[in-house]
């Protein structure tokens, strides 16, 4: 199959029927409706679930049973609505069951806006739920690569029996772009007879299972979170996906950057090379694993002067690129957090402002 | 003479945490006994509410999940959508049910989700420690109401089962009592008609059981059983509020 032009909501969607995950709920909201509208005809086509839940609140316990029963399982939402999602997340994580969210971010706090935003960093990341828990977090720079990011993000929710979240911004959702859809996935979470709730008598060991996130005795809960904990860090190990972009050169100023703000930043460090002026750039493309080596590797560099964070939030990837520069060299933060995307123009004079 | 009472299959050896005069332990050996006269236990998966019988799982011998408060119905729906083979049963409390969970609970009844819940209303939150729930009787002393429910303040208690008859969707919606025997053989029967629908695909299926709970009410269990009798059951008739064949316009279609 060639390339199709698709807008990136529908997309996603059908990213996430070739990942083999046939079970669909979700509630409207925008930027993303068109998710839901495009597979409400298409699950049925192949034999899929698609269900319009009542709030984002019950489409997560939706997930969370469908999840706990051994289905593969997805739903989209925009900020307001996920942040209506993060109790379920949190049960999720606790009970270990693999799903996959999307977040296609809209401007907050509050009703805040309906453009794009990655204001949202602190909820995929830190947590946003209650409790000790962590999301895989992938954040996609094109519609090909949030349509890559759905199938993969799949089987590493079942490898770790844990929620992975795909954090795509507005523009994200609603562009068009060329997209080529990668081979279908088949496979079934492998091990889901050892945890999951799909009928005793579906399983070899007729032995019943439990999907619990309630430890009433300390030492047991402290042990379930040490078990997540090891997943974590297990993610840290195995999990981290970044870009490097211009990093071979002299750079004086490093950007961290991630999403479409990443692509704006790749035409200004572009224009940039052009009128003599190297820029470094690391693009993570996993949030939580974040590149914490590349971030210091990179701003250790001899040559790099200062490290600048741009994104559409107020400052907040800015903590952790500070936290993984580790004082190497002074760190900045850009952005802007209305629905406006900066223009490479105004990174070319914040890069030359940080120069100067 | 052979031993004729016996355990249910379906029914765990664990002694439950539930307090003396509580009428949970005979709710969960009635779900137990139809689900052992029905023989669905290899593929029955309950989901246990936040309450007291958010332990529930452990008096059960089958796959079991556990939900956030109120949640319930939205998991059940989550299951029977993704595996309809599956049996799928919610046990709330009336705190977790008609407050937190009222959104769930009406929503999944509206779109004719086809998995039975088992609605325990004993007019009080029980795990929690005696706060007034929805269906706290008018005047009922709780931890929240120290001088009884005021009605002016916040309204009448809420009538579940007559709320979601209302409903045009069909549906199986039935309330009975746990407190005495004789309330007891109803009260089985209409679970079991419940999961019978359910085994049918056919509706959602609910029944109400009009329960106890002395250590919140502040009563001995013998004068509990008396005040659930007096002054719940008038208030929360017993009875088939609707049925499929009703809603179905008396025809008998499957």
């Amino acid at each position: 199959m060639g390339k199709i032009l698709m807008k990136g909501n529908e997309a996603i969607g059908e990213a996430g029927i070739r990942a083999g995950c046939l079970n669909y709920f979700a509630y409207p909201i925008t930027p993303q409706s068109e998710v839901a509208e495009y597979l409400s005809h298409r699950m049925p086509e192949v034999g899929g679930v698609f269900l319009q839940g009542e709030s984002e609140v019950a489409v997560g316990y939706m997930i969370f049973g469908a999840a706990a029963c051994g289905a593969r399982v997805f739903t989209t939402s925009s900020s307001p609505g996920v942040s209506l999602m993060c109790e379920a997340i949190s049960y999720i994580a606790g009970a270990q069951c693999p799903a996959v969210f999307v977040n296609i971010m809209r401007g907050g706090p509050g009703l805040g806006g309906i453009l794009p935003s990655q204001a949202d960093y602190f909820q995929a990341t830190k947590g946003g739920g209650h409790g000790d828990y962590r999301m895989l977090v992938m954040a996609p720079a094109s519609v090909q690569e949030a349509v890559e990011m759905v199938m993969t993000a799949f089987p590493l929710a079942e490898k770790y029996r844990n929620p992975v979240m795909i954090l795509g911004d507005g523009l994200i959702g609603q562009m068009m772009e060329p997209v080529e859809f990668p081979e279908h996935l088949k496979s079934e979470p492998s091990n889901k007879d050892e945890w999951a709730t799909n009928g005793m008598e579906t399983r070899k060991s007729k032995k019943r299972n439990l999907v619990k996130s309630l430890f009433l005795d300390p030492v047991k809960l402290n042990e379930n979170n040490l078990i997540l904990k090891e997943k974590y860090e297990r993610m840290k190990r195995e999990e981290v996906r970044y870009e490097p972009y211009n990093t071979d050169s002299d750079y004086r100023i490093l950007i961290v950057s991630y999403g479409t703000m990443s692509r704006v930043c790749k035409t200004a460090i572009d224009n940039l090379k052009a009128e003599g002026i190297d820029v470094g750039m690391i693009r993570p493309q996993t949030l939580f694993p974040f590149p914490e080596d590349a971030v210091f590797q990179a701003a250790s560099k001899k040559s790099c002067r200062m490290a600048l964070s741009i994104e559409m939030s107020m400052g907040q990837m800015v903590e952790d690129v500070e936290r993984c520069v580790h004082g190497r060299c002074p760190v900045k933060w850009y952005g802007k957090c209305g629905g406006e995307v900066p223009t490479p123009e105004e990174i070319m004079d914040v890069v030359k402002s940080c120069l100067s | 003479m052979g031993k004729t009472f016996k355990r249910p299959e379906a029914l765990s050896e664990m002694d439950s945490h539930y307090c003396p005069g509580c009428t949970h332990g005979v709710a969960h050996r009635l779900v137990a006994e139809v689900i052992d006269e029905l023989g669905i236990r290899g593929r029955t998966v309950g989901i246990a509410p936040v309450g007291c019988a958010v332990l529930a799982y452990n008096y059960f011998t089958f796959d079991f999940q556990e939900a956030a408060h109120g949640r319930a119905p939205a998991m059940a729906t989550g299951i029977k959508r993704v595996r309809p083979d599956l049996v799928v049963f919610t046990y709330q409390g009336d705190g977790d049910l008609a407050s937190i969970g009222m959104g769930e609970i009406i929503h999944a009844a509206n779109r004719g989700e086809k998995f039975t819940t088992i609605f325990i209303n004993n007019a009080v939150y029980g795990m929690t420690g005696g706060q007034m729930a929805p269906t706290t009787m008018p005047g009922q002393r709780t931890t929240t109401s120290p001088f009884g429910r005021d009605v002016k303040d916040v309204g009448m208690p809420i009538k579940v089962s007559e709320l979601l008859s209302a409903l045009i969707t069909p549906a199986f919606i039935v309330r009975q009592s746990v407190i005495k025997p004789k309330y007891i053989v109803k009260a089985k029967k209409a679970i079991k008609t419940a999961f019978e629908y359910q085994l049918e695909r056919r509706c959602f299926s609910f029944v109400e059981l009009v329960s106890t709970c002395p250590t919140n009410w502040g009563l001995t269990p013998v004068e509990a059983v008396k005040w659930a009798e007096e002054t719940l059951i008038p208030y929360y008739p017993l009875g088939e509020f609707k049925t499929p064949e009703q809603a179905e316009g008396g025809s008998d279609a499957k």
